[in-house]
């Protein structure tokens, strides 16, 4: 048994553990500040009086929501870097990163349209009227009104999103992102082969300490920012 | 006005005038502000505004009365366009209301509403509620948008609240801040609809006085409400809604006295008995 421990523990000296681990928390950074700007722009295609916006927006969601994220980020490097040729950084390394963070923000802004739209259903429909009777025309309604009643009502979907993401971003591995925990772990698995179960709950385990802080946030967050009616 | 356009609502008949299609309208009303000329709408197979003809004078306050269902909330909303019409023309001071974009954004700014529901914004506080027209939309600077704000908070009596969030309000303190909010925009006309109907009764009056005064004070209004009392005191005219189609005009004392419709005279009867 001590034995076993100090076979983990020499785990840690021996592979960047927790530089992994920050890999994937860089890709989930970027991705989500990127997916909240395209899932913005995305629902409010989708709650715009524009009909071409609308069925434009639900496309976008329908197919990125319902593709496999493992297709996406393959296609990002086979596709659109080995053939047709698009590099997003000089550096390999970068170049991937980037990848790897394009393919989850193009996949996330789909879930994260989705969320915001659940906290577009959570205003009544009498705050919207109120905004246009005072004169102020789709756009600054949605932004002065709207979306921020939205984002309150949505914190707790979108908190679930985030945690989807920080889950995913280990897919980056599809996209050639060398670094991070997933790639880590088979490589350590192959080494170590004795002691592959404490290898797989040192990476459970680390995920649960990034993910349940997200959880408890959001929770509190959503109800100390609800919108009182 | 040049483009002033006849119609039979426009003859200005005066209030003992008994001929159903005379207006009631008191001789020293403005020229035409809003003007409705065969409106209709339909919600699916529903006919919900049928041929309305209807002209509001500068001035003049407008009572619309009619049983649930019968279209006043959706000829209200017609007016700024928060229902579009299928045929028919409504004018407001003499532009015909545009489709959509900023024209009618610009329009709706002129028209202010009052709903059943309040709707202030729930994010904001009620100063900013009041506020957030006259910046956002007339472009004033924050600083004489905030003061004329609280001086129309004054006017309804809810300065004091000027800081809280509308949930802490009470709904006739809501509904009058509803009010100060549309007048910052300065509108023409005023839509009210049904705005005490979502009230507890010891709140109604606080909000009826305010509109009473808001009378007084020459402001153009078009309400739709069951409140006799605020249609005597107040209505220069009354229009009766059955079936989305305005069955009778009448001066509002001769209207709740000596209603001529058997429509209007089953409904009366119906919310006088309670
Ligand atoms: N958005 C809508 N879609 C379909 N039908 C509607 C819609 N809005 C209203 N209606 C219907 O149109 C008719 C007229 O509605 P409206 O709200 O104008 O009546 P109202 O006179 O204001 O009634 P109330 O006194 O109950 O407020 C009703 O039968 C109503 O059910
Ligand atoms: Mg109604």
């Amino acid at each position: 048994m001590g034995d076993y421990l100090s076979q983990i523990a020499e785990l840690f000296s021996q592979y960047d553990i927790v530089g992994a681990f920050w890999v994937n928390i860089q890709l989930t950074f970027w991705a989500a500040i990127l997916s909240l700007v395209l899932g913005t722009v995305l629902a409010l295609m989708r709650i715009s009086p524009i009909v071409s916006l609308q069925w434009a927006g639900a496309a976008y969601v329908n197919v990125l929501r319902n593709t496999p994220l493992t297709i996406i980020m393959t296609f990002m490097v086979l596709g659109i870097w080995t053939q047709l040729q698009i590099s997003l950084a000089q550096d390999f390394a970068t170049n991937f990163f980037r990848f790897a963070v394009v393919g989850l923000t193009i996949y996330h802004a789909a879930f994260v349209c989705e969320a915001i739209r659940s906290g577009v259903n959570t205003v009544p429909l009498g705050q919207a009227e109120a905004a246009r009777a005072i004169g102020l025309p789709f756009l600054p309604a949605a932004r002065l009104i709207i979306l921020p009643q939205a984002f309150r009502g949505a914190i707790a979907p979108l908190g679930n999103t985030l945690i989807a993401l920080l889950k995913n971003s280990t897919v980056a591995v599809a996209a050639s992102v060398s670094t991070e925990t997933a790639t880590l772990m088979r490589e350590m698995i192959e080494n170590n082969s004795s002691v592959i179960f404490g290898i797989f709950f040192i990476f459970a385990i680390g995920f649960v300490i990034l993910v349940i802080p997200i959880g408890l946030l959001t929770t509190s967050l959503s109800t100390r920012l609800a919108v009182r009616r | 006005m040049a483009d002033e356009t006849p119609s039979p609502s426009d003859a200005r008949g005066s209030a003992q005038d008994a001929h159903p299609d005379a207006s009631a309208s008191s001789p020293d009303l403005g020229e035409p502000l809003v003007e409705l000329h065969g409106v209709n709408k339909h919600f699916g197979d529903l006919h919900v505004l049928r041929d309305i003809d209807l002209t509001v004078r500068r001035g003049e306050v407008l009572v619309v009365i009619g049983p649930s269902g019968s279209g006043k909330s959706t000829l209200c909303r017609a007016i700024n366009r928060l229902e579009t019409i299928d045929a028919g023309e409504i004018r407001i001071d003499g532009q015909p209301l545009p489709e959509e974009g900023k024209a009618l954004a610009r329009l709706r700014a002129d028209v202010g509403m009052v709903f059943q529901a309040f709707n202030l914004f729930a994010h904001k506080t009620i100063l900013d509620n009041v506020t957030l027209g006259p910046v956002k939309v007339r472009r004033e600077k924050s600083k004489d948008a905030k003061e004329r704000a609280l001086a129309l908070l004054d006017r309804v009596g809810v300065k004091n609240q000027a800081e809280k969030m509308p949930a802490q309000l009470s709904g006739g303190q809501q509904q009058r801040v509803a009010i100060a909010r549309a007048l910052a925009m300065r509108p023409k006309v005023m839509l009210f609809d049904e705005p005490t109907s979502a009230l507890d009764p010891e709140m109604i009056n606080e909000v009826l006085d305010v509109m009473v005064a808001l009378a007084r004070e020459g402001m153009t209004m078009i309400v739709v409400t069951h409140e006799m009392g605020f249609a005597r005191k107040a209505g220069n005219r009354v229009v009766f809604m059955s079936d989305g189609q305005i069955v009778e005009e009448a001066h509002p004392e001769e209207f709740f006295t000596a209603p001529r419709s058997e429509r209007a005279k089953d409904f009366l009867s119906k919310i006088l008995t309670h």
